[in-house]
């Protein structure tokens, strides 16, 4: 008896794609939500203050945007490097995909580490969630956003590790993974370009 | 796929290379573009905010430029150029919701936003 999951490499009949696409999609939509109701807050928290930020000024007076603007060319960065392991695959290569999701995984490192000294900053200045709600909503977005980043960072350690055993069992299946890891990681690439100018630009 | 055969001659090197599989093409170069491309609008964006700009003109600004990006990113880096009908349906009945989620403290407000 064939007790294989259908569908998991060859398109589905109905959707025109194999079922893990399908999935991680809905899965993004569901992502699409989430952050969609955190963006919603921030409008209405923002709408609803005598003044933004509250204590005057603008944003970048009380975060770091050179270190933000840093943190989103990595990010950037680490977009392409993730299509790259992916197209790497397509091509047959798996040394220059190995290369590439591991230049992918060592710059999400380097989001967290840029990300944790603009956290300690701000907590030696005694700036934290409960200090208003220009910093509750700043850092419930940026810490949502970076569990988003360590989350990405554990599924393309695993792709990267033991989850190649199956490329030398199945080329398409292991690629469709890494297609579908990589729309994860452009998603919270996608994310953060809208909450790095909503934070600390506007 | 949009980009594809007609405009350029065979395909060079590696770019649009032929692939394994039944879908999903392989673009290097518009992958590159796309980067650099990010890259400028993010020199923009910041570059914009040291003017100091007025509230509204700014955030018009910026989320304009924050739409490019992310549709740059979504076409691209994505393949939303070139997907199967049932995710634009997802993704359009996505949009509506945001755009619902996005509009009620609008609605439950009154309309007012005049602090933004």
């Amino acid at each position: 008896v064939d007790a294989s999951i259908p569908y998991m490499v060859k398109p589905h009949p109905v959707t025109g794609i194999p079922n893990g696409k399908f999935g991680i999609w809905l899965f993004l939509a569901s992502e699409v939500m989430l952050f969609g109701a955190l963006f919603s807050s921030y409008i209405l928290l923002r709408s609803g203050a005598p003044q933004w930020p509250p204590d005057g000024g603008f944003a970048s007076d009380y975060l770091n945007v050179p270190l933000a603007t840093v943190n989103t060319v990595v990010l950037i960065t680490s977009s392409i490097t993730m299509v790259m392991a992916w197209a790497s695959l397509k091509q047959d290569s798996l040394p220059r995909f190995r290369l590439f999701l591991g230049a992918t995984i060592a710059l999400a490192f380097c989001f967290l580490v840029i990300k944790y000294f603009e956290y300690s900053h701000e907590f030696l200045e005694d700036r934290f969630p409960k200090t208003n709600n220009f910093y509750a909503i700043y850092f419930t977005m940026t810490g949502l956003h970076g569990i988003h980043i360590i989350g990405g960072i554990i599924v393309n350690l695993y792709l990267l590790t033991f989850g190649t055993k199956l490329w030398f069992k199945d080329k398409q299946h292991f690629t469709n993974r890494i297609e579908n890891a990589g729309l994860y990681w452009h998603f919270v690439d996608l994310v953060w370009i809208f909450l790095f100018p909503a934070l600390y630009l506007l | 796929m949009s980009d594809a055969p007609a405009s350029t001659a065979p395909a060079t090197g590696h770019d649009a290379a032929e692939s394994f599989g039944d879908h999903g093409e392989v673009h290097v170069k518009s992958y590159v573009v796309v980067f650099v491309a990010l890259l400028c609008l993010t020199l923009v964006t910041v570059g914009i905010s040291y003017l100091h700009l007025t509230r509204p003109v700014a955030i018009a600004l910026g989320l304009t430029v924050a739409a490019i990006k992310s549709s740059m990113v979504a076409a691209v880096f994505m393949h939303l150029v070139s997907e199967k009908k049932v995710i634009y349906a997802v993704l359009t009945l996505t949009v509506l919701f945001f755009l619902l989620v996005l509009l009620l403290p609008v609605m439950t407000s009154g309309g007012n936003l005049s602090n933004l």
